[in-house]
């Protein structure tokens, strides 16, 4: 099948290629070997932040280069790299309230509630809600919110108050995950067993049988039957 | 999306027969069933896929072409003239790799007071880590031990695992949970804080923790935070390309910028290569699963330094690699959606294997499929695949169960315009996982000594094939052991050691013997994903 071509301009330059294929493949099919701007080619590391616009259309869009198809007449430029702003922390010494987050991000204050980010974000995050809850303090829907983000910078980068809402997410994460949420008892009690030696013995025994005593065991074994 | 005519009338039989499908019981197939399935068309039996290694220290041994082609290759460096006088960066614990594994070491050889420096080729973080969905696995619960771990690890493993490996790879698997969940990995949980957990391919315990479908991304953003807070020295674009010997112990590595095409010399005390797999490598020209990085690095590097190799003739191919559409090929359709129900079904719309059995089964029954039966059904690209019914989830579990249950899934699905609660996808077997590796000692030392490796590069913890959330139990797992123990062992070195390029001559000396390898160069780095017509015009003038 003989595939319809189309014209899209990388940084101002124009190529023909296939209609069908994703900004990252159909730079490839023009010559493009990439370094920086391609990690994961599955949406899931958001190394491939692209800004691009349309023919006849003033506004400016954005998506991953991995996932978006070309258009006829698209203008792009990936955006491999964004200088944001990155706190570093000791996470044990923090406390899971606004105060942590505005203190190490104060620019969360100068959210503008203009809902830029989240008309950008790749994932279809709600970015403006969450960074809202966490400059609220409830940092358990900031989590919960933003769990989906790549880091893609997407959202920074059209940011007017010039936040890191992704290092802000992230962090709110961590706070939550770490501190409000609470731990697992049953893993706690495991890690004390294992302390104390418990298994040892019977794992010694295990790893000193031969093959096909550890096969009839591996037969044998009961399934505990899913939920 | 369009679909061909062939694709449409193929689909409608799938929705002809779900109703019939959804009672119907497939049987499991008795062991020798399997071995029968896997011998006619797992890839691993496929002798034209194979060729056994000329030179280096696993001479003689089988691994795919792919494999051989790079190991047996020569370097870009000409060791008689390579200048290794001038030292860049002088630290006591070189890693090389900035996936989990790499992190992990980077974050414990860090609070154990070494010097470190981390070098990995694309940014920190990108890497096969990110993209783990499903889930890691640990005995944490009450009708759990390590021990009935070790036997569902050593099994699935066809008990070719390395029993010290298993051993520790179980033994650390709470601890390492309690670590994750101590830095803020935002773990599936209960509202009283128990983890929630399900079953994987091949265990008989529920024990497979996950953080929604972006458990190994999850698990990586928080590591790769705590590798900046502690401020350790990161270098992105820097990949290791060669390493640095005295002649019989390793002295630090030759790093590459890509960026400006400079190479950069390294002095270590230890080395840990953290580099990950190779499903970039394209076996037998598999589509995979992997990141744009997994080419094989660590495998290179190693091996001429005198690492053997162990089980590198078993890879691991996912059974469910999106086969269309064509942006799609090759990445993951995560095991749950058959862990929810979602049926495997030929062109004529019938079942033809059980869908949970070991993924090694289902790739097999799935080419058998396609290649002996011809009942696969031909994308517009020329591939032959099957279907995965998914609409079948929504009537066996309700509406909405997709999008809830594998939101990830589904908005890779949507964006390109296919509805997979509504509408069945295309799949067929990708390259997934490097089942073995580097050889290793339980603290992650190689018979090379000071070099380390930890991760999916290294082997024998798996044995003939891995599990599903044993492989991010295992970067962390003995990505930590690593940097515990390269940092110890830098600790105990007084003097840094003489930088030479002597296991290279030597490398070098033995494939023109053997006349293997004349015009190959390794390790790639990247894949070449130019169109030839394109590739072949390129010119470095500027290089
Ligand atoms: C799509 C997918 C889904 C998966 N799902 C699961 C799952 O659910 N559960 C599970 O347990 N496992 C899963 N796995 C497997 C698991 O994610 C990987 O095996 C594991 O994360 C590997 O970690 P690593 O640190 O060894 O390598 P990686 O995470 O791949 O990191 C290696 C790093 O080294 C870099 N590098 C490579 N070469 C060089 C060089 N020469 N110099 C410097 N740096 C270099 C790479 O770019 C990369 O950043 C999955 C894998 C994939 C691809
Ligand atoms: S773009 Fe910036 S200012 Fe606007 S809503 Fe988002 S965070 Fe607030
Ligand atoms: S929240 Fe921001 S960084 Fe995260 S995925 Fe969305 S746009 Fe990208
Ligand atoms: S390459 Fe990773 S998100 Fe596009």
């Amino acid at each position: 099948m003989a595939s319809e071509m189309v014209t899209i301009y990388v940084m101002g330059k124009a190529y023909e290629v296939p209609h069908d294929l994703t900004i990252m493949k159909a730079m490839e099919y023009a010559g493009y070997r990439f370094i920086r701007g391609c990690g994961c080619r599955g949406a899931f590391c958001g190394a491939c932040g692209t800004v691009y616009r349309t023919k006849d259309d003033y506004r400016l869009k954005v998506g991953l280069a991995c996932q978006e198809m070309v258009q006829d007449e698209m203008y792009l430029t990936e955006i491999p790299f964004f200088p944001g702003n990155k706190a570093t922390y000791n996470l044990d010494k923090l406390k899971p309230n606004s105060e942590t987050v505005l203190k190490l991000y104060p620019e969360v204050f100068r959210c503008l509630s203009c809902n830029t980010c989240t008309k950008a974000c790749p994932q279809d995050i709600e970015v403006m809600e969450y960074i809202q809850a966490a400059l609220r303090g409830d940092i358990a829907k900031a989590a919960d919110l933003s769990f989906d983000c790549l880091l893609c910078g997407l959202c920074a980068a059209r940011c007017p108050a010039e936040i890191v809402q992704y290092n802000v997410a992230l962090l709110c994460r961590r706070l939550y995950s770490s501190k409000i949420a609470p731990r697992a008892k049953d893993l706690e009690k495991r890690v004390k067993e294992m302390k104390r030696g418990k298994y040892d013995k019977e794992i010694a025994g295990l790893k000193s049988m031969k093959r096909r005593g550890l096969a009839e065991l591996y037969e044998a074994r009961d399934i505990e039957p899913a939920d | 999306m369009y679909y061909t005519p062939d694709m449409q009338k193929s689909m409608e039989l799938v929705e002809k027969t779900r109703k019939e499908r959804q009672k119907q019981q497939m049987p499991l197939l008795d062991a020798v069933g399997k071995v029968g399935l896997l011998e006619s068309h797992h890839p691993d039996y496929i002798k034209r896929i194979f060729r056994k290694l000329k030179v280096g220290p696993s001479k003689n041994t089988l691994t795919p072409k792919e494999f051989a082609d790079v190991l047996e290759a020569r370097s870009m460096i000409d060791p008689a003239k390579f200048d290794v006088s001038k030292i860049d960066y002088d630290v006591d614990v070189l890693i090389v790799g900035g996936g989990g594994a790499g992190a992990a070491a980077a974050i414990v050889a860090h609070d154990a007071g070494a010097d470190v420096l981390l070098v990995t080729k694309l940014r920190v973080g990108d890497a096969n880590t990110v993209m783990a969905q499903g889930g890691i696995q640990g005995a944490a619960k009450a009708n759990d031990s390590p021990a009935i771990h070790y036997l569902d690890v050593i099994g699935g493993g066809w008990y070719f695992n390395d029993p010290d490996l298993v051993e520790a790879l179980v033994g650390d698997a709470p601890d390492v949970l309690a670590w994750l969940e101590k830095l803020g990995v935002m773990f599936d949980k209960d509202p009283d804080g128990t983890m929630l957990t399900i079953h994987g391919g091949g265990t008989s315990r529920m024990r497979m923790h996950a953080a929604r479908d972006y458990t190994g991304g999850e698990i990586m953003k928080t590591l790769k935070d705590e590798v900046q807070n502690r401020d350790i020295p990161c270098i992105e674009f820097s990949p290791a390309y060669e390493l640095l010997t005295d002649g019989k112990k390793v002295t630090g590595a030759v790093l590459y910028n890509m960026e400006t095409r400079e190479y950069l010399i390294a002095r270590a005390k230890t080395v840990i290569l953290a580099t990950g797999g190779a499903g970039r490598l394209h076996v037998d020209s598999f589509p995979t699963t992997n990141h744009y990085g997994a080419t094989a690095d660590g495998l290179v590097l190693g091996y001429r330094a005198g690492v053997p190799l162990v089980f590198m003739d078993t890879i691991q191919y996912h059974p469910t690699g999106a086969a269309y559409p064509e942006q799609l090929l090759g990445q993951l359709v995560t095991e749950k959606v058959r862990g929810l129900g979602g049926q495997l079904v030929n062109a004529k719309g019938n079942r033809f294997v059980y869908e949970l059995e070991t993924r090694d089964v289902e790739a097999a029954a799935i080419i058998r499929e396609c290649a002996e039966r011809k009942n696969g059904v031909e994308t517009p690209s020329g591939y032959s695949a099957v279907w995965l019914d998914t609409p079948i989830i929504e009537d066996i579990h309700g509406p909405g169960t997709i999008k809830k249950r594998l939101p990830a899934m589904y908005r890779q699905y949507q964006r390109f315009g296919i509805d997979m609660s509504k509408t069945p996808i295309l799949i067929y077997p990708t390259q997934h996982y490097q089942n073995g590796g580097l050889k290793i000692k339980v603290d992650t030392e190689t018979p090379v000594k000071n070099l380390y490796a930890s991760g999916e590069v290294g082997g024998g913890v798996h044995g003939r094939n891995r599990l599903m959330g044993n492989s991010l139990l295992d970067v962390v797992v003995f990505g930590k052991r690593a940097g515990a123990a390269a940092a110890e062992r830098a600790a105990s070195i007084r003097r840094p050691g003489k930088l030479t390029l002597g296991h290279l001559k030597k490398f070098h000396k033995e494939l023109t013997a053997k006349r293997v390898g004349r015009n190959r160069v390794a390790p790639i780095l990247l894949p070449e994903y130019r169109r030839p017509e394109k590739a072949k015009n390129k010119v470095d003038i500027l290089a």
